[in-house]
């Protein structure tokens, strides 16, 4: 290789987070500094994906001695060239605080949001160079694909992959294996493998984090898997919302080629493989994997029913393997430490580690991968430190669209597919939204239904009809004119939508109100019974606020923010607020300089 | 686009023709082709569908289907920069709607539409993937992270 040797190595994040927090300027301005001061040939500056801590970004680590920088700015990048890369004195103000403890942390391996983490699909991920395939290779990257294609008979590869227990990581939690030993017993002259990265449940962003940290471990998945079942060709399936990931993924595939790592006669095995792109076009049903198919084919991404499953008649009728983009990044790790090694990770039904998108009300947002088996309260207060604004945990929803919520109750829950299900919610993608006890359940349930509803695709009834008849309950209830009875046609409905529906997704859409139901049924009632919103955020529902007239001092700071106009008066005069016109948002609260205005 | 005489038409559909001759004439490049020419057209107009048809030997009605099903394809020109205010769970529960509705107070436009001047093309979308940033929104291909509804006339301003 070119590169000399250097003394120190800087790490930015480049993904799509920490550049919209300003990555690519302080990135600029670290090169202007570092040749202003001669220092070009002994630092080297290295672009790498998402570190999965994106509220904190632009994220920076300094090697050799792994000092993590985060929220840095092109403005602090002269004190670190100064302070930390000529004098070598850490830049402490830039250190992570630990939200609960405020105790600074400098050492990227010490910060609890890393600390009990087991980074497997994302280990790589803001470590490397995304766009260099020698930095993958020398992290012992393509020796999977190397080993299976030299030393494996096809079916010795789905059995290693029967034997870790890996189940689809997209949301349905079927056996990885299995699904490929299906394809692979198809006879046929022409197979496919698909990797579904039409990453689209709101919510969860980790299939985008690895196509841009890592987007070489996605390929080496798929050639193992085209090699297992005898396909020769291979689709991605990426979201045009991606774009970032699609440029990556697309430097990704001609340098692997360049290599003869995709192609002809790889590793002079006599295999062949090569592999597409395909943007897709905005619609979220598409990551249903027969309306994939029939998008990648030209068509409306409608599903179609199953049997006959992909693995029988997939793409353009060949047997066809589909697997998720996290499911794909798993495999390299299997086949390299071996099934048992991979089994020994996670609980006893779901093996391995599990991707999740931490967000919502909570103190440390990001990507977080776990073993199965973790409770929701490590994750949420140990990963994740906690609430923001010392706020109380009310709800936590899993699975995305499909999935559902959980209240307190359930923290100590350890995280697998089973339990998930048996607790009313999925794993789905992986989103992990927290609330606190300003978001309203009524509200949230409205919210996925009127997603679901707006995404469905109007083939079949039951999803077609039954999710407009659920969400204008809901309409209603959270406008206040909900009644008897709407609870219980809520879940007869629901319940019908889960059994007849074609797809999954009009098969899991009800789930966010079933389980918001089930567990925050007095919020419903509430809502219906005594015209009130607890969590205060169905404005209809919520009483208007009024101005008392003692204490106003006649300023008029409320009437400017009033989005509505009900706030009138003369200034030095008492002001008053229009009841019939005032939505209860709460906007004047907050302006008035002595507390006059309430919620009445 | 009615009053456009032949000769202004076969000029107007040069660049879909370009497009088209790079493609094999099969079903499978429809999508392909529909978004390379959306980036060239700015959206899908009557013409450019019925040539698509023509090119990749389909029914317009085929064409029109997809184009109708994909929420990407637009039938009606678009702004010079389109914002799409993220609307997913994350920015949901910090406050997406009061950027979109800052947005909407701004422009003077409802999600979907677009200002007169054709400067600003308004979208409300399911989730750009941005969650740790939330409340996000993406102009053109710039994504803004965490946000206030009082940063928004100074975004907007950049990009006017």
């Amino acid at each position: 290789m070119k590169d000399s040797i250097y003394r120190s190595h800087v790490l930015i994040c480049t993904g799509t987070g920490c550049v919209s927090s300003g990555a690519k300027t302080l990135k600029e301005s670290l090169e202007e500094e570092l040749a202003a001061n001669d220092l070009s040939g002994e630092i080297k500056i290295v672009e790498t994906g998402c570190h999965g801590f994106c509220e904190k970004g632009p994220i920076m680590i300094v090697y050799p001695e792994g000092v993590f920088y985060c929220e840095v700015q092109a403005e602090d990048v002269e004190e670190i060239v100064e302070e930390h890369l000529l004098k070598g004195r850490t830049v402490e103000r830039l250190l992570f605080k630990e939200p609960m403890t405020e105790e600074q942390i400098p050492s990227y391996q010490d910060i609890d949001f890393y600390k009990k983490q087991q980074r497997i699909a994302l280990a790589n991920c803001g470590k490397i160079d995304p766009e260099d395939i020698n930095e993958y290779i020398a992290l012992g990257g393509y020796e999977a694909a190397g080993k299976v294609l030299t030393e494996m008979e096809p079916q010795e590869v789905v059995d290693t992959i029967k034997d870790s227990g890996l189940r689809g990581r997209g949301g349905g939690g079927f056996p990885t294996g299995l699904k490929w030993q299906f394809a692979k017993n198809s006879e046929s002259d022409k197979k496919y493998v698909i990797c579904n990265a039409d990453e689209g449940d709101p919510g969860a962003f980790m299939d985008r984090s690895i196509l841009e940290g890592d987007p070489h471990r996605i390929i080496e998945g798929m050639l193992v898997g085209a090699y297992a079942i005898g396909a020769d060709e291979g689709y991605v399936y990426v979201r045009a919302e991606y774009p970032l990931a699609i440029k990556r993924l697309e430097k990704a595939i001609e340098d692997a080629e360049e290599y003869g790592l995709l192609g002809e006669d790889i590793f002079s095995s006599g295999f062949d493989f090569k592999l597409h792109i395909k943007k897709g076009a905005g619609a979220f049903v598409c990551g249903e994997e027969t309306a994939l198919m029939n998008s990648i084919e030209g068509k409306r991404g409608m599903p179609t029913p199953r049997p006959p499953y992909p693995a029988v008649r997939g793409l353009w009728g060949k047997p066809t393997n589909i697997n998720n983009v996290e499911t794909y990044a798993n495999i390299p790790y299997i086949i390299n430490e071996g099934a048992e090694n991979f089994s020994a990770i996670g609980t006893e039904g779901s093996s391995g580690t599990k991707v999740f998108a931490l967000t919502g009300k909570i103190n440390n947002t990001g990507l977080v991968e776990v073993p199965m088996g973790t409770t929701l309260r490590e994750v949420i207060f140990e990963i994740g430190g906690g609430l923001g604004n010392g706020k109380k945990f009310k709800a936590v929803q899993t699975g995305g669209p499909s999935g559902g919520c959980l209240p307190e109750d359930y923290l100590d829950l350890p995280i697998d597919y089973d339990s998930l299900l048996d607790a009313g919610t999925m794993m789905g993608s992986g989103g992990m939204v927290v609330m606190d006890e300003d978001s309203c359940m009524v509200d949230v349930a409205r919210f996925f239904l009127n997603f679901t509803q707006s995404e469905s695709c109007g083939k079949c009834t039951p999803c077609r009809e039954g999710t407009k008849r659920m969400l204008e309950i809901l309409n209603r209830i959270t406008d206040g004119e909900g009644k008897d009875g709407d609870i219980e046609l809520l879940l007869e409905l629901g319940e019908h939508i889960k059994s007849t529906s074609l797809c999954g997704l009009g098969q899991s859409a009800p789930n966010p109100v079933l389980s918001t139901i089930r567990y925050f049924r007095d919020e419903y009632e509430a809502h219906i019974h005594d015209s009130d919103c607890p969590a205060g955020v169905c404005t209809e529902l919520a009483s208007a606020y009024v101005i008392d007239e003692e204490a106003c001092i006649g300023c008029g700071k409320c009437a400017k923010v009033c989005p509505v106009d009900a706030i009138s008066g003369e200034i030095k005069n008492p002001f008053t607020i229009d009841p019939e016109v005032c939505i209860a948002c709460g906007a004047c609260e907050p302006e008035c300089p002595v507390d006059a205005i309430s919620q009445g | 686009m009615a009053e456009m005489t032949e000769e202004k038409l076969a000029e107007y559909l040069e660049p879909v023709k370009e497009i088209l001759s790079r493609y094999e004439k099969k079903e499978r490049y429809l999508i392909p082709v529909l978004q390379e020419a959306q980036e060239e057209y700015g959206y899908l107009p009557e013409e450019v569908m019925k040539e698509i048809a023509l090119g990749l030997n389909l029914s317009l009605s085929q064409v029109y289907g997809v184009v109708t099903f994909y929420s990407q394809f637009h039938q009606e020109p678009r702004g010079n920069n389109i914002i799409r205010v993220c609307m997913g769970t994350a920015c949901h529960v910090r406050g997406g709607d009061g950027i979109l509705k800052a947005i909407r107070d701004e422009l003077g436009i409802d999600a979907g539409e677009t200002t007169d001047d054709l400067e600003f093309t308004l979208e409300s979308v399911a989730c750009i993937g941005a969650c740790g940033l939330a409340p996000v929104i993406m102009i053109n291909d710039d994504t803004h992270g965490r946000l206030t509804p009082e940063k928004v006339p100074e975004i907007l301003a950049k990009y006017q």
